[in-house]
């Protein structure tokens, strides 16, 4: 079956994560991504852990690998003189260009939405920086924790007693990043439609500032309430049960109360004491003794039990729950077996292994793994003899350190 | 060109809580006409609050962030008014139609007659219990686009779990890699990373079935499990154990090769914090030049990349003892100008009155008839030729029960008035939901 993005051509310029999460989600559903890198280094996430065997070869990182399907690599210095000029005839025939460097970096070098517009109108550029091209701090230097300090919900994650407290990894840098994809696919499609392209700039302050993970919420509930939303632990919704709980092997994630009060009561096997008309009265999920007397009896109910089968039980009585589980849990996990959700890949130089696939499945142009993450360059001479250059070219181009 | 990328789209908006709706709102954004469908009839928990109508007393306990109402007031039409539902309601519209019903079913049937997109995130069940399958929607318009963007997806034994994102991210195994790691994991707020990036990740998909339809004429069924899309966020965790069979564990706030962490600052009324990353030496001389290279930096046990990181808990006292100092935007702003990557942790309070966001115009201004004018939070991104506007509040429940009835589905002005006194339709939930 076809894809849905074949044919659409995409100049990658971004490095880290952000960027190439969002050409990932253009390449996966099969638009032709060309991934611009340095030559001799690449892009920066090939430096950056885990890598396979802990041998930090460019080949070998794990965050690389992940980010980069379905891409191809060509290698170019855009500070060379002819390195931009190859870069001009790309985009002469692109349709979408992502690029992550501070603002102002591709001006200097005469590759700016001005210029590159010039060359092709149609040309969707999208520029993905920490704060945004304009803006007291568009030269801040950022990293993941300073994001989500000043763009995410840092402030009330985490409890009362200690630091606030970060999302893992790099989670919100692959939240812009796909707020990037969605944002180049609408305008995409504008371009398609009537010829002209535009220039996006995407502030992954104000991508995660706008967004739902509670974030545009508590700015919301300021306004309304004039209150700073607090770390509170668990849910953040008061009522009980709520939150992570120990079990036998390990914790769940649990939330009943409310509404869904009386599936708790059944998934607890409808227990004499909870038949009290006091535990439905409105106030009930929120009196301190009430909760006292409830998780007398719960915790060790929990605790006699394992997380799987807490979360069998709790599903049966359509109480919201989950094990807390690792990556190893999810790979044995029939769930996501059956829905094939990992795919093989089998790279030059790590050799054999089981990636995430997918993100969503679609009926007609399915995700496909057509190839894994490109070697440094991999692509070069394939992508230079299609803009028209010889081999003899190619080998001044190597020689004078342009590719 | 002032049009915006989905002008003449319309999706029929059947999505609960926030990974659903997230997703319209973007599209929304984008220009689509998205028109929630919501029943008075039916409370659907956590989309428009907890409970209907909240007594007084309750509604002062919720925390801001889900329902903080306009001064605290549950007022005359609470649903209205929750911050939870608020943050993504903007750009919409809303009717209500009951689908349990036979006239409510074919009510929807004609609406989606004249739309593009079928959107929803509910259990696989709640669907097919009102008989709405992607055979149903493609029966009524051949060439449908129908989201589906289920906690665990619409094929597989969890296909009907229940889940609201701080599950999924359990399930996934964010929460054990976001824990503090001296503490129990039960000693963690909720977030809903996975809620943001099943919203951005459906309108994504939705855009690229839009694409392929534009191309072929061809709809399609988009199947998208809210905990397999999130587990893009865990790469490095997953990539570790497909490569090295390695489980990780949490790093708090810090950094597999960077010192980094969170800092007290001098307390204003209210506690205050700074992040800092020194990535490399680099970064490591220009900090001890910002401090004004004080004595402590020079020892040796601070005085390499690993070193640093060997002895980062007496480093961080170091640190910290610096920056309670100073407020925290002093201490981004004095880091900054040495170029180290330095934030304040900003609160609602900072965003608002920070100099950035203002001079970028992040926040609307917008009146909204159940809670008044307040700024709300903009757009995620710029577009340079066709700007995004907002030309709707967040849209209260029932607010465009005319113009569909009425305009869309061609109801009479008489039946209109007869459904409304049924009590079929209205801007009001039933008496006797809860």
């Amino acid at each position: 079956m076809a894809t849905a993005l074949e044919g659409i051509k995409v100049i990658d310029l971004s490095q880290e994560i952000a960027g190439p999460f969002c050409t990932k989600l253009l390449a996966d559903y099969g638009a032709d991504v060309i991934k611009v890198e340095p030559p001799h280094v690449g892009d920066k996430a090939r430096h950056m852990g885990p890598f396979k065997d802990d041998d930090p070869h460019p080949e070998k990182s794990g965050l690389f690998l992940y980010l980069n399907t379905n891409k191809r690599s060509l290698t170019l210095n855009l500070e060379t003189a002819t390195g931009r000029q190859i870069l001009r005839r790309l985009v002469e025939g692109a349709d979408i260009l992502v690029e992550s460097y501070p603002p102002g970096y591709l001006d200097g070098l005469g590759l700016g939405y001005k210029e590159l517009s010039a060359i092709n109108p149609r040309l969707v550029m999208t520029s993905i920086t920490w704060f945004g091209q304009t803006g007291p701090y568009k030269d801040f230097q950022g990293s993941e924790i300073v994001l989500y300090a000043m763009g995410g919900e840092m402030y009330s994650t985490g409890i009362p007693e200690r630091e606030p407290i970060k999302t893992a990894l790099t989670a919100s840098q692959v939240q812009a990043g796909a707020i990037a994809a969605v944002a180049t696919m609408g305008a995409y499609l504008l371009a398609s439609a009537q010829g002209q392209g535009q220039h996006i700039d995407l502030s992954m302050m104000e991508a995660l500032c706008g967004g739902i993970d509670r974030r545009a919420s508590a700015l919301i509930g300021y306004q309304y309430t004039g209150e700073i939303t607090p770390r509170a632990g668990g849910m953040g919704v008061r009522g009980y049960p709520a939150g992570v709980y120990p079990c036998q092997d390990g914790y769940i994630e649990i939330v009943g109360g409310a509404a869904h009060w009386q599936r708790v009561v059944k998934m607890l096997g409808e227990p004499e004491f909870l038949k009290d008309p006091k535990w439905t009265q409105p106030t009930a999920q929120t009196d301190p003794q009430l909760y006292e007397e409830f998780m007398a009896f719960f915790i060790p109910w929990l605790m006699e039990r394992p997380k799987r089968e807490i979360w069998r039980i709790a599903q049966e009585n359509h109480v919201i729950c989950a094990p807390l589980n690792t990556p190893a849990d999810v790979y044995d996990d029939p769930h996501f077996n059956q829905r094939g959700f990992f795919v093989d890949v089998e790279h030059p130089v790590v050799g054999r292994f089981r990636m995430p696939g997918r993100p969503f499945i679609m009926s007609e142009t399915p995700w496909q793994l057509r190839r894994p993450a490109p070697l440094l360059g991999e692509h070069t001479e394939e992508i230079l003899k299609e803009l028209g250059y010889t081999q003899d070219d190619i080998l001044i181009l190597r020689q004078t350190g342009v590719i | 060109m002032a049009t915006l990328p989905l002008e003449g789209v319309r999706v029929v908006d059947l999505t609960v809580v926030w990974a659903g709706p997230f997703g319209t709102m973007l599209l929304a954004d984008l220009g689509a006409e998205v028109i929630r469908v919501e029943n008075i009839n039916v409370w659907q928990t956590y989309t428009r609050g907890l409970m209907a109508r909240p007594p007084k007393q309750v509604a002062a306990q919720y925390l801001p962030w889900t329902l903080g109402f306009p001064d605290r007031e549950p007022g005359r039409r609470p649903w209205n008014r929750a911050p939870l539902f608020n943050a993504h309601a903007r750009n919409k519209r809303s009717c209500t139609i009951d689908l349990r019903q036979p006239k409510g079913k074919e009510l929807f049937a004609k609406l989606v007659s004249i739309s593009d997109v079928v959107y929803e995130n509910n259990p696989p069940e709640t669907m097919e219990k009102l008989g709405i399958t992607y055979d149903y929607l493609r029966s009524i318009k051949p060439d449908i686009i129908y989201v589906q963007v289920p906690g665990y997806g619409a094929t597989g034994p969890y296909r009907n779990y229940r889940a609201l994102g701080v599950h999924l991210e359990g399930s996934i195994g964010h929460t054990l890699l976001r824990t503090y790691p001296d503490l129990d994991p039960s000693q963690t707020s909720a977030v809903y990373t996975g809620d943001y990036l099943a919203g951005a990740a459906g309108a994504f998909a939705t855009l690229v079935a839009i694409h392929h339809r534009r191309r072929t004429g061809k709809g399609q069924h988009i199947d998208l499990a809210q905990a397999e899309n999130a587990i893009a966020m865990l790469a490095q965790a997953y990539m570790d154990y497909a490569l090295n069979g390695r489980i990780q564990s949490s790093l708090g706030n810090r950094h597999p090769t960077a010192v980094q962490g969170c800092y007290p600052c001098k307390e204003e009324g209210r506690d205050r914090w700074v992040v800092i990353t020194i990535r490399d030496d680099r970064d490591w001389e220009a900090f001890c030049r910002a401090l004004g290279n004080p004595p402590w930096t020079q020892d040796p046990k601070f005085a390499d990349v690993t070193s640093r990181r060997r002895h980062q808990d007496e480093l961080d006292q170091h640190i910290a003892a610096w920056t309670s100092q100073h407020t925290n935007y002093e201490v981004m702003h004095i880091l900054q100008a040495h170029g180290v990557p330095a934030g304040a942790v900003m609160d609602a309070k900072d965003c608002y009155e920070d100099p950035h966001l203002r001079e970028r115009g992040f926040f609307h201004e917008l009146y909204q008839e159940d809670c008044g004018t307040h700024l709300y939070p903009g757009f995620l991104w710029r577009y340079s030729h066709t700007p995004m506007r907002i030309w709707r509040a967040p849209v209260r429940l029932g607010e465009d029960n005319e113009y569909v009835y009425k305009e869309l589905l061609g109801v009479s002005d008489e039946e209109y008035r007869r459904l409304e006194a049924e009590g079929f339709l209205g801007m009001d939930y039933a008496p006797e939901v809860p």
